[in-house]
């Protein structure tokens, strides 16, 4: 492994359909064990972004490094494979199978481990999740809020180096919440670097090293969280103050 | 409480082996009961023509190749969500290259199938990537249409018959296995003889291929399948490279469509496009089949087929007008149970001879 600490580059990442620019020309870099959090209006091209790291979009210009390697051609499976797991804002859950099986088909096809191991590795999801008590239940027949948090559970049973969570909190009380933020950390603590789009900031800042603001597909402002939530381009942004 | 606090969490340290505090299993006490009730009515079958007259082992023919039908349609459409309407062109083009090899290269019969099975399978892997580019109903279409295009390249082939088709000489069964020790162990005319070997071999051919796909939907492999099917996209997101295991399902599924196909006119002796390459015999059937049993179980196709069976014997009487009372039942059925009739007796009273769900269970003394 070479010095280089960072383990996902972008490199002037653009992407737009038709007219309209989603990304335009993005820069980034996510550190080892680095959780960065990402804000921006609805619109903005947030998850438009996680399409473009795990392969589900191409880029029209750019290049996407991880851990060194050039992944920018990489199919979304084997960009899995190599690490990057992620969650869908709307949920996308495999409805016809159970909860436990859903988890199984990551940590056999993702996390690529022994049948044995992955018994073992998402009953342990399941309970840190909540959803243990949901294991053999359909996914289809899952409330909402359940369905989120499969989206993080199934994350997680790719074993992930690199996990990109898109609004995972809204419509949780402040109990959930704060526990999902525990939740959160002790994942970090495991190594996993983590990309968080987030529209409940509270628990966002509560975990993240760092803070990108994106409009209309560019990043307005970035660093740290305190500074860039003060900044004038996040103010204009969320206030209308203009910048 | 909805979240539990975070315990430990396996995400970079592989859990140690002896740290089982999970176990998962499929099985449960009936579905090892049906296992051994299989394996006694297997054997009542293997011995069945000791005692049934000719008739009935021509209708368990009839019955254990469209269950071989029901079954891989299933697990191509029902688990799969390859939903061809079009398997009909397996069926020909087995059945043709059975005529083939045995017409043109004088291969004996088992041979044929076999070799039925991987010209099959190869024709299909080589429309596959073209069919794959249509999604949804456009899947269905072009999967009709490619069948229709095979039955006429078919019957362009005059030393085969040509549209008209053809017949094969009663000379080929000399061949068939075990054909001169059935004649003399139950003292039966060779005609005889043959249909007791074709009824074996249809039965071999049935329980192999039940026993892969339940074994297949309940492997790992089968799970990926399953998921890419409920999403293409989030099955990739963890990992599933969803197009590779619908090719190889496609292809395996084609394979074996063909082998059935052969051996189905080896049976009939007599081949013709329009017959081998039937959407009403080798596709409505088995759809008819697989949906008033239910979808995505393996007993769905074996009630299935029981009431087909049942349905043909006591309305065939009435000419095509059975044709009209098959339609009607499956809509039906559709209609006031969607998930079959197995499949809503299994959901009423919770049972499951061949369950194929993986449960999770936290182990007693954790
Ligand atoms: N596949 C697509 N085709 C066309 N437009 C798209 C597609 N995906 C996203 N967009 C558009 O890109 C913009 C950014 O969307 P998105 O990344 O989902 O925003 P965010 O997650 O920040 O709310 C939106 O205007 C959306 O309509
Ligand atoms: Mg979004």
């Amino acid at each position: 492994m070479m010095a280089n600490r960072s383990m996902l580059e972008l490199k002037g990442i653009s992407k737009a359909f038709g007219a309209i620019v989603v990304a335009s020309d993005i820069d980034l870099t996510l550190s080892r064990g680095e959780a960065l959090g990402v804000i921006g209006p609805n619109g903005a091209g947030k998850s438009t972004l996680f399409n473009l790291i795990t392969g589900m979009l191409r880029p029209d210009r750019g290049r996407i490094i991880l851990e060194g390697e050039d992944i920018t051609q990489m199919p979304p499976e084997a960009r899995c494979r190599a690490g990057l797991g992620r969650s869908f804002q709307i949920p996308l859950p495999f409805t016809h199978l159970t909860v436990f099986e859903n988890l199984s088909v990551a940590a056999l096809f993702g996390a690529q481990v022994s049948e044995a191991e992955a018994v073992q590795l998402c009953g342990e999801i399941l309970s840190l999740t909540g959803l243990e008590t949901k294991a053999n239940v359909l996914a289809g027949s899952l409330p909402l809020l359940d369905r989120k948090r499969l989206e993080l559970a199934r994350a997680l049973a790719t074993r992930p180096r690199i996990l990109l969570l898109d609004e995972i909190a809204g419509g949780l009380t402040d109990a959930e919440c704060h526990l999902l933020v525990e939740t959160i950390r002790e994942i970090r603590k495991g190594g996993v670097a983590i990309i968080w789009i987030e529209h409940v900031v509270h628990a966002l800042l509560a975990v993240v090293d760092g803070l990108i603001a994106l409009d209309f597909g560019k990043i307005a402002t970035q660093g740290a969280p305190a500074d860039v939530m003060r900044s004038k381009e996040v103010q204009a942004i969320y206030m209308g103050v203009p910048a | 409480m909805m979240l539990d606090r975070p315990q430990h969490l396996p995400l970079v340290a592989d859990p140690a082996p002896a740290n089982t505090v999970w176990r998962a299993t499929s099985e449960t006490r009936l579905s090892r009961v049906a296992r051994i009730a299989g394996l006694a009515a297997l054997a009542g079958l293997i011995l069945l023509p000791a005692i049934a007259p000719r008739t009935l082992l021509q209708d368990l023919f009839f019955v254990f190749t469209i269950l071989t039908l029901a079954q891989l349609w299933n697990v191509l459409a029902g688990w799969g969500g390859l939903v061809s309407v079009g398997q009909q062109a397996f069926v020909g083009l087995g059945a043709y290259v059975l005529f083939a090899a045995i017409g043109l290269g004088s291969l004996d019969p088992v041979s044929s199938i076999a070799i039925a099975a991987v010209a099959t399978a190869i024709i299909a892997a080589l429309i596959g990537p073209l069919l794959f580019r249509l999604e949804g109903p456009y899947f269905a279409i072009g999967s009709w249409v490619a069948a229709e295009s095979l039955r006429l390249v078919c019957a362009q082939f005059k030393s085969l018959g040509g549209g008209t088709g053809m017949s094969l000489q009663s000379s080929v069964y000399s061949s068939l296995p075990g054909l001169k020790s059935v004649q003399n162990l139950f003292g039966v005319r060779p005609a005889i003889a043959r249909d007791i070997v074709l009824y074996w071999i249809a039965l071999a051919i049935v329980v192999v291929v039940m026993l892969a796909i339940y074994r297949f939907v309940k492997s790992r492999h089968g799970l990926a399948l399953a998921a890419s099917r409920d999403n293409d996209r989030a099955a990739g997101s963890v990992g599933v490279r969803t197009d590779r295991i619908r090719f190889a399902l496609w292809v395996a599924v084609a394979g074996m469509t063909g082998a059935i196909g052969a051996l189905a006119y080896l049976q009939k002796a007599r081949i013709s496009p329009d017959a081998a390459f039937s959407v009403t015999d080798w596709t409505a059937y088995v759809l008819f089949v697989v949906i008033i049993g239910g979808v995505r179980t393996i007993e769905g196709p074996v009630v299935g087929v029981m009431i087909l069976w049942g349905l043909i014997f006591y309305l065939s009487q009435y000419g095509s007008l059975y044709l009209l009372v098959l339609g009607v039942i499956a809509i039906l059925v559709m209609l006031f149970m969607p998930k079959g009739i197995w499949g809503a007796a299994s959901h009423r009273w919770n049972v499951q001879l061949f369950p194929t769900q993986r449960r999770l269970f936290r182990n007693a003394y954790h």
